[in-house]
């Protein structure tokens, strides 16, 4: 087969999952690295492809910031942060010379190298491409969807936080779900409650249950819902394996729980 | 309903009218003959409309779910306690309207006059405006591209009939993309008195954030300053303070230093500001006594008066 023609550079992919969230900052790229970490642990090849051209944070969080992407024959090379090669990412941010440079960029251009993105990634062989992409239901989301279409994605995992506001916006990204054909994994609950670390009372800082409730009206599964951890943020910020280094977080049982679901959902499809 | 073609360069660009996608489409020779490119008729309607206008004031934030919308709520709350002040709120986040809730607005309609949409009133001095009024359920997406979101803007900007107004202003979605540049470009002629940046402690969201100061350079738009939201939560039972997104790299505080940008203050996280924005109160009214609210009131009174007495320096780049 040429090197142009499909299935192309995702051939060696087995299952793509999507983690789309209506609302800005409820733990997309988070929720995205932690999936990526728990499914890693389960002894699968991962790959993390990050759509958030205007805001990408899944470099800083797998502390692979400043690396670059080299060019090989079959296009660009991802860049792998284990030793054992086998959780790779893909982002806007390794394409930037300074980190702080703003991508000002309208619809048309973000759509052609969402295109790159998916046609010209040597991503190999991998168990689970997981995609983040950015707050919305507009050209990243459309261009992204459209591009994946051909490779089957297993489908989507929607991220919300418990306050009205932000199911109220995931609501409207269960209907894009449904627009474009794309099959709902299941709704995350982020950041659900936050445990004083001085007197270990747990307060629901916005407030409860919205996941849960959400995903009920809708007819989708729950998949569960991740507390607040300011431990885990800071490692994240650190860009350290949480996963590894805090086996004791709270927020530890909620996230292999969610990868599991991921990992039956993909069993039950059967390995294509 | 025409559709822009896949990979359309823009009508800005050197290759508009060129590329490969131009061929077939029904524009081609509009854009190669650079008509395109000329300046939008509507960026001189709009000035018009808003010589009514007085202060026009954008909330910018590179990262989501940072508090953008809750502040620009809260901004709007208070500035229109002075019943003698007129205020707008503008939503030009097409995809995720989130004001409608905050307001306490949901299912309102927007009405159609002579002179334009009406907004949609809170009290008699604060108006309102998104996209939110025009979906006809909450489960609605707007699907858009970005053609059509700037449209809707453009509508908004123009379409809208505000009235004599002393201050809008104007929440956007996150990133640096399509909406900002539009509204950007579509106030250009009308001068935008500045925009007010927020964020929350951590690095992951400071780092988008300076992105969103890079591209308020390069668009030429003042920056007011900077809010950090969520900064510190007091525990309701033992009263002591914690860090839930930890300020890893010194916080807005440190980053306004190093970039030489004032920060306006710091707003702590209070649970009943959530519950507030799901019932679609004022925290002001509902916990007038809460640090948050206190910090509220601060900023708001900086930014009144950087719109009224705003520095020579942001004067001249906008003369």
């Amino acid at each position: 087969m040429e090197a142009e023609a499909e299935p192309g550079n995702l051939a060696g992919v087995r299952h793509i999952v999507l983690v789309l969230s209506g609302k800005g900052g409820v733990g997309k790229s988070t929720v995205t690295t932690e999936l990526a970490l728990a499914l890693h642990r389960e002894g699968k090849k991962v790959g993390i492809l990050d759509v958030d051209l205007c805001g990408p944070s899944v470099p800083r969080m797998l502390r692979a910031q400043g690396c670059a992407v080299h060019q090989c024959d079959s296009g660009w090379v991802p860049v792998f942060v284990d030793q054992g090669q086998s959780l790779a990412i893909m982002s806007v941010g390794f394409l930037l010379e300074k980190p702080d440079e703003a991508v000002v960029w309208r619809g048309p251009k973000k759509n052609a190298l969402i295109k790159q993105f998916v046609s010209d990634v040597a991503w190999g062989e991998l168990d689970f491409l997981v995609v983040d992409t950015p707050p919305g239901t507009s050209d990243e989301h459309l261009s992204a969807v459209e591009a994946l279409r051909p490779y089957q994605p297993l489908g989507a995992i929607l991220v919300t936080t418990p306050q009205a506001v932000s199911v109220g916006d995931v609501r409207r990204e269960l209907t894009f779900c449904r627009k474009t054909g794309l099959r709902v994994i299941g709704v995350v609950e982020n950041m659900s409650g936050f445990v004083c670390p001085h007197c270990t009372e747990c307060t629901n800082l916005f407030s409860t249950g919205g996941g849960e409730e959400l995903a009920r009206h809708a007819g989708v599964p729950f998949l569960g819902s991740v507390p607040l951890d300011p431990q885990l943020a800071r490692s994240l910020e650190g860009g350290q394996d949480f996963v590894q280094e805090l086996s004791g977080s709270p927020a530890l049982p909620a996230l292999t729980a969610i990868a599991r679901k991921v990992l039956d959902w993909a069993q039950a499809r059967g390995p294509d | 309903m025409e559709e822009v073609p896949q990979d359309c360069p823009g009508t800005g660009s050197a290759q508009a009218g060129r590329g490969a996608s131009c061929h077939g489409c029904p524009n081609q020779r509009l854009c190669a003959s650079g008509a395109g490119a000329a300046p939008d008729p509507a960026i001189e309607e709009i000035k018009e409309k808003m010589k009514t206008v007085k202060h026009k004031i954008l909330v910018l934030s590179g990262k989501g779910g940072v508090g953008k919308s809750t502040f620009s709520a809260h901004l709007a709350h208070g500035l229109a306690e002075d019943e003698n002040t007129q205020v707008a709120l503008l939503d030009i986040d097409i995809c995720g309207p989130s004001i409608p809730k905050i307001m306490g607005l949901e299912g309102e309609q927007v009405h159609q006059s002579g002179s334009g949409w009406s907004p949609v009133y809170v009290e008699d001095n604060l108006g309102v405006m998104s996209v939110g009024f025009l979906l006809s359920s909450p489960d609605d997406a707007v699907i858009w591209r970005g053609p059509k979101k700037n449209g809707m803007i453009k509508q908004f900007l123009r379409d809208v009939d505000w009235g004599d107004i002393d201050y809008l202003i104007v929440d956007t979605p996150p990133g640096t993309s399509d909406e900002h540049l539009s509204v950007v470009q579509y106030l250009s002629a009308a001068h935008i008195d500045g925009t007010v940046i927020i964020t929350t402690p951590q690095e992951v969201s400071l780092q988008d954030v300076r992105k969103e100061i890079s591209f308020c350079h390069k668009v030429k738009l003042p920056i007011i300053g900077v809010v950090e939201n969520m900064s510190g939560f007091v525990c309701p039972k033992c009263k002591k303070e914690s860090q839930i997104f930890p300020p890893t790299t010194g916080g807005a505080e440190a980053m306004c230093q190093d970039l030489k940008i004032p920060l306006l203050g710091k707003v702590p996280l209070d649970p009943q500001i959530g519950k507030s924005c799901d019932t679609g109160q004022s925290f002001f009214s509902e916990a007038p006594d809460s640090p948050a609210t206190l910090a509220y009131r601060s900023i708001i009174q900086r930014i009144q008066e950087f719109c009224l007495h705003p520095p020579r320096e942001e004067k001249l780049i906008n003369s």
